[in-house]
């Protein structure tokens, strides 16, 4: 069961920026950054692992003159995440 | 590890996945309709002001009008206007709204949207307090401003919850109320630029920029 559970939602980081993304359409950095507690330079590097691995897409632009980051669960990064939880559950003592 | 807590690491998901979910079914329609009737609404009391003569020729000053045996008469009807203003305005809300949650597929009452309804409804409800409050103290011309403000700010604390073009409202609506408060005497204008124009104008910017596009990216 322990093998299903995958390696790059070990950091809890991931998994929350993973968990925000399930249920929402874009998530701006510094919402992501509210409401997970984190410092922006391990938010951005947790974000730029999920990019890589093709879990998020990115979207870079301009609010008036400030640049303005926001990201979103790509359709593989979603169903990686459901498996991810249903292994956690099968870890769970069944009742 | 994780692994070693599954209990609290699926807790933790939970409440994150809870925590950050935005009531995103809410129709730019609804704003549009509530924009309409209010306007309407607004325009129904104009010609009864006209009719029944109800203007004071002195708007600071209330005591008049107090002392005049028709107050509580006006009172009642421009508040009745009101009341089916509101009444219509959120059955229409909610008709529109529940439309598009069909279509969103987000449940119209799940836990985003009790919180964005408890956000919005406690500033009202304070708000609708402190007016019947000024009406018996004799203070109609407070009124307007006071609607507007505690309307702008419940929406303020409710955007937090749904879309972002309601924290833009909120803002221009508490703008107008400070505004409207410095202007005694020109409440129905106010009223009807803040429910009416602004209404109509987020609400189409709401519908132009989440409904129309969402359409035509659902294949995606």
């Amino acid at each position: 069961m322990i093998e299903k559970l995958n390696k790059l939602f070990e950091s809890r980081v991931r998994l929350g920026i993973m968990a925000v993304l399930a249920v929402n359409d874009w998530v701006d950095h510094a919402r992501l950054k509210e409401l997970l507690g984190v410092t922006d330079g391990n938010l951005a590097s947790h974000l730029s692992a999920l990019e890589e691995a093709k879990y998020v897409q990115v979207r870079k632009r301009f609010v008036g003159k400030r640049p303005n980051t926001s990201y979103k669960a790509t359709a593989a990064g979603g169903r990686a995440f459901r498996e991810h939880l249903d292994a956690i559950e099968g870890l769970l003592p069944k009742h | 590890m994780t692994q070693n807590q599954p209990h609290e690491e699926l807790a933790r998901i939970r409440g994150l996945m809870d925590r950050s979910t935005r009531f995103l079914s809410l129709s730019g329609l609804s704003g549009v309709i509530a924009g309409v009737l209010g306007l309407g609404g607004a325009a129904v009391a104009r010609w009864y002001m006209d009719q029944n003569a109800v203007v004071s020729s002195n708007p600071m000053t209330y005591d008049a009008q107090v002392l005049a045996d028709t107050y509580w008469t006006h009172v009642t009807v421009l508040a009745g206007i009101a009341c089916a203003v509101l009444v219509l305005a959120v059955a229409g809300a909610f008709w529109f709204t529940l439309r598009r949650s069909r279509r969103t597929g987000q449940s119209l009452w799940d836990a985003s949207a009790r919180r964005l309804a408890i956000n919005l409804a406690l500033p009202l409800a304070a708000g609708g307090v402190f007016c019947l409050a000024l009406l018996w103290h004799g203070l109609p011309g407070l009124v307007a401003p006071a609607t507007l403000l505690f309307y702008g700010l419940a929406l303020l604390n409710a955007s937090k919850y749904t879309l972002d073009e309601i924290r833009w409202l909120g803002l221009s609506e508490v703008l107008l109320g400070l505004v409207a408060s410095f202007w005694i005497g020109a409440g129905l204008f106010f009223w009807a630029l803040g429910f009416g124009v602004l209404h109509i104008f987020y609400g189409s910017l709401m519908y132009l920029r989440h409904e129309r596009s969402a359409t035509s990216t659902t294949e995606a």
